[in-house]
């Protein structure tokens, strides 16, 4: 890792615009050593890189527009924001892969046993998670409120039988099997009873002695190096071996202490991926600073959090836009006082939300629309806008017709035979 | 008590008692999303916190029964889940839904309660106490013979204990009666045997430890049975104190709730607590609360009584009510009915509304001396039969629910009334308007229209002369 660049990028740190959603590129020339030998970007943990000039204004310019692309969003890193509203004709195959933006995450560390008789497993994962978890958690809480609990399940199987490879002497899960493991398991998980906010689930399996050691297949055949996958929206498993014992007569259960270093570098990883934080194929001359434990750069945090502004403004339009159709079907809904401010206070958030996206501030924008995503949930669910308390008009047409249709008949053909009579009448009678 | 019960001691107000009854609700698939304000009561003597607890200030208890609901598999599931093991291992292999509920009582309760971590009470741990209770009768279902085993009540054996823990044990309760020995064999030969004295009984146990390596060793699996070697009549002694309670009365006005409560110890009297929750459109006449023991005015050394309030708030009424040995209490009350909304009425009204069961709790007097057991040598025995001192024992009975009926009103009377309305008004006002206003005028005789020919067929076909 090149010194000099590091200890620039943190000298230049106190000069520079600290707000959210703001860049900072300083141009080097082109003999300068900041940089090393064949890298012409650095790209700082906060919110700055450096360039070197060389070639021209031209080249300048497009590495420039490059570096912008990576360093804060795009057209495409928006569209997958709004995923869920866009025809899925024009999205990339990597859209509806991350999270929805949502007011709060309820993280759930899980420890799956399948056979306690053969393991007995500790984990320290109070101290993990204060250790490794705790600082990204820290830095992510301008985006959500996070809070992590953890279990332990036992006699929990993943739902698919491993193969037995003879080469390797060990049980394979390949890749297609893969999204069969997770339904089983989540019955067993049982987060979704308490909870608001979206959950995700982060489990460690330990096979049990009978299949072990379990590998991780991708789809080229290969094991996995960390064994480990993720479901996007839900969460990741990882499969933590445990070396068999060296003599046989071992007392069961075995002892297992887990490495949590290993488990939470894992975690950690998929985590981004969940939030979309992952880092794109980038050009051999770019070179990204480690965040370190912070877990992501500040630019990052600030590419996650003009996604979920632009994606709180989207539901906000579309969640007001159902409630007007709503009062368009049925006409005699009362709209309490309450209901009616929090839908004002939603369009005026949203209509702010909009204006300091288009000046620039992220970090008004992106608490104005999460006011205006609150205010147009809870007008939108409030209980007196159920749709089934209203009569719809045919029941009421049905009430009433009995009663009123003997009625009317005579009176109906006799203001017919008046009406008859009065034109008979008009060519004169003369007595 | 039959239907479902929660009791929370709690530092919230009510949203939290709310948020309680929901999340448990979901947890446990069960109908506790129906307690609100209208069957929650906060008792004052009748319950205190269990564990650890920093005084008790009773404004934080809540107390709510929903008597109609029953307990089914979709309980069972949940309550299975929270134990570690779940039913894969352990005793609980033997919990299936199918056998447990072709019983004649089913109960099942969770309790939580704060505990010391060590002996020196630095840290603070919760603990979780899950209790299921089923009665088989094995009588009427095993051809008249009292012989049960456990293939033939769960129809599956145990295999080993639950590795996850530290204690596992079966206890058979082998009481000689009237101090004849070999009465009844139990096989196999069990781990060891334990005399206990509980609720005032000297009661001898075989105890079956799943965790000790010589109870797997001749069989993979362990069925308990247990054989009478001679017919026994089946004199079981009553108990010191029980209870009954009834509604009286005719018609759908008024009525008249009894509870009689029994002691039969032969000569300790001893006080007991009555927790009584009424809902509120039982509307009770306190001045009418007499309470009779052998014939004479029998006056309570604490009454809490707290109104209801319509729509809101229930009846509660607890007494500290002194038992005079070998007697029978009676305390009546009278109540009107009253008449509910016509949206408040459950579905099928004419069942009836349940009044949820009184609540007796008293420390009886054991006849026979009893050893106080320590709580480190045997845990699992002392939170099944705790006894506070040695002289008494702790009891809360729960008496039966009752079903009173309300004047219903007729629910099809709307529709009636729609019917007969509009034909009153068509026949009536429509043959009058028709009168009134008819103007007649001549008009030629015609050849005859299609009804008319038809008619004169018809006429043909009888014989009769045509129009």
């Amino acid at each position: 890792m090149p010194p000099f660049s590091l200890e620039a990028d943190a000298a230049l740190h106190p000069l520079q615009d600290a707000s959210l959603g703001s860049l900072t590129m300083y141009v080097v020339p082109e003999t300068s050593s900041l940089l090393p030998q064949g890298i012409n970007v650095y790209v700082g943990k906060h919110r700055s890189a450096l360039v070197r000039a060389g070639g021209g204004l031209a080249a300048l310019r497009t590495l420039l527009q490059q570096l912008t692309q990576v360093m804060s969003f795009t057209a495409s890193s928006i569209s997958a924001a709004l995923s869920d509203r866009v025809p899925s004709g024009q999205l990339g195959p990597d859209a509806r892969r991350h999270l929805k933006s949502s007011l709060g995450y309820e993280i759930t560390f899980s420890l799956l046993n399948p056979d306690p008789k053969s393991h007995a497993v500790d984990w320290d994962i109070e101290d993990a998670v204060n250790r490794y978890v705790q600082p990204v958690l820290d830095k992510l809480s301008l985006v959500a409120n996070f809070s992590v609990d953890s279990q332990i399940l036992y006699y929990a199987v993943l739902g698919v039988t491993p193969r037995f490879d003879k080469e390797s002497s060990s049980f394979l899960l390949s890749a297609h099997s893969l999204p069969h493991v997770i339904n089983p398991v989540e019955a067993r998980l049982g987060s979704s009873a308490a909870s608001l906010y979206p959950v995700l689930n982060f489990l460690l399996y330990v096979p049990e002695r009978s299949h072990s050691p379990l590998y991780i297949q991708d789809k080229d055949g290969a094991p996995v190096s960390t064994n480990a996958f993720h479901s996007p929206r839900w969460g990741g498993i990882m499969v933590y071996n445990v070396e068999a014992p060296a003599s046989p007569q071992v007392s069961l259960p075995l002892h297992v202490d887990v490495d949590m270093v290993r488990v939470m570098e894992v975690f950690l990883a998929q985590l981004r991926l969940l939030f979309g934080l992952s880092r794109e194929e980038l050009p051999p001359e770019f070179l990204l600073e480690s965040p370190g434990n912070e877990g992501l750069a500040d630019w990052e945090l600030d590419r996650l959090l003009w996604a979920h502004t632009v994606e709180n403004i989207a539901t906000v339009s579309t969640t007001l836009t159902s409630l007007a159709q709503l009062l368009d079907k049925i006409g005699n809904i009362v709209i309490k006082d309450d209901v009616a401010s929090e839908v004002y206070q939603a369009v005026a958030s949203a209509q702010s939300a909009m204006a300091e996206l288009a000046a620039g501030h992220l970090h008004l924008a992106f608490q104005a629309s999460k006011e205006a995503v609150t205010s147009s949930e809870r007008a939108f669910f409030d209980p007196s806008l159920l749709h089934l308390l209203y009569f719809p008009d045919d029941q009421k047409f049905a009430i009433y017709i009995p009663l009123f249709l003997p009625m009317a008949v005579p009176i109906l053909l006799s203001l017919a035979k008046i009406v008859r009579e009065a034109r008979q009448q008009g060519t004169p009678e003369r007595c | 008590p039959p239907g479902l019960e929660n009791v929370c001691w709690n530092k919230g107000v009510d949203k939290a008692w709310k948020e309680l009854s929901n999340i448990l609700s979901g947890i446990f698939c069960a109908s506790l999303n129906f307690i609100d304000s209208t069957n929650t009561v906060t008792p004052t003597a009748s319950f205190k916190p269990l564990g650890l607890a920093n005084g008790t200030d009773h404004h934080l208890l809540r107390y709510a029964v929903l008597p109609r609901e029953v307990v089914c598999t979709e309980n069972l599931t949940p309550w299975k889940k929270l134990l570690p093991c779940g039913s894969k291992a352990g005793l609980a292999v033997l919990l299936k839904a199918e056998r447990l509920f072709h019983s004649s009582y089913h109960s099942q309760a969770v309790h939580i309660r704060p505990i010391c971590r060590d002996a020196s009470c630095l840290a603070v741990s919760w603990e979780l106490r899950q209790t299921l209770t089923v009665v088989f009768d094995t009588f009427s279902s095993g051809q008249g013979k009292k012989d049960w085993s456990l293939f033939k009540m769960f129809s599956r054996t145990l295999t080993d204990a639950c590795p996850l823990a530290s204690q596992s044990k079966v206890y058979v309760d082998i009481s000689p009666k009237n101090k004849e020995k070999e009465l009844l064999e139990v096989t196999p030969p069990p781990t060891s045997v334990h005399e206990a004295i509980v609720q005032g009984d000297k009661r001898t146990y075989a105890v079956y430890d799943l965790l000790s390596p010589s109870l797997f060793n001749t069989s993979r699996s362990l069925n308990v049975q247990l054989k009478w070697k001679r017919p026994q009549d089946t004199e079981l002694p009553t108990p010191i104190l029980h209870a009954q309670r009834y509604v009286s009365g005719y018609g759908l006005q008024t009525g008249e709730i009894s509870t009689l409560i029994y002691n039969t110890h032969p000569y300790r009297a001893f006080p007991v607590i009555l927790l009584e929750t009424v809902p509120w459109y039982l509307r009770l006449y306190v001045h009418t609360l007499t309470i009779i023991t052998k014939g004479k005015e029998n006056k309570p050394s604490y009454i809490h009584y707290q109104p209801a309030q319509d729509r809101r708030r229930p009846h509660l009424l607890e007494m500290l009510i002194q038992l005079p040995a070998n007697s029978v209490t009676k305390i009546t009350i009278q109540f009107e009915r009253a008449l509910l909304k016509w949206t408040e009425y459950t579905p099928d009204p004419n069942h009836g509304f349940y009044v949820s069961s009184s609540v007796l709790s008293a420390l009886v007097p054991s006849v026979i001396a009893m050893k106080e057991v320590d709580v480190e040598q045997s845990p699992l025995f002392t939170s099944l039969f705790p006894s506070s001192d040695g002289s008494s024992y702790f009891v809360r009975l729960y008496t039966e629910p009752l079903l009173v009926n309300l004047p219903t009103p007729d629910f099809s009377m709307p529709y009636n009334v729609i019917c007969l309305t509009c034909t009153v008004v068509a026949v009536c006002y429509g043959s009058f308007y028709n009168l009134l206003t008819r103007t007649f005028h001549v008009e030629e005789p015609s050849r005859g229209g299609l009804a008319k020919r038809l008619a004169n067929i018809i006429r043909k076909f009888r014989g009769v002369p045509p129009l």
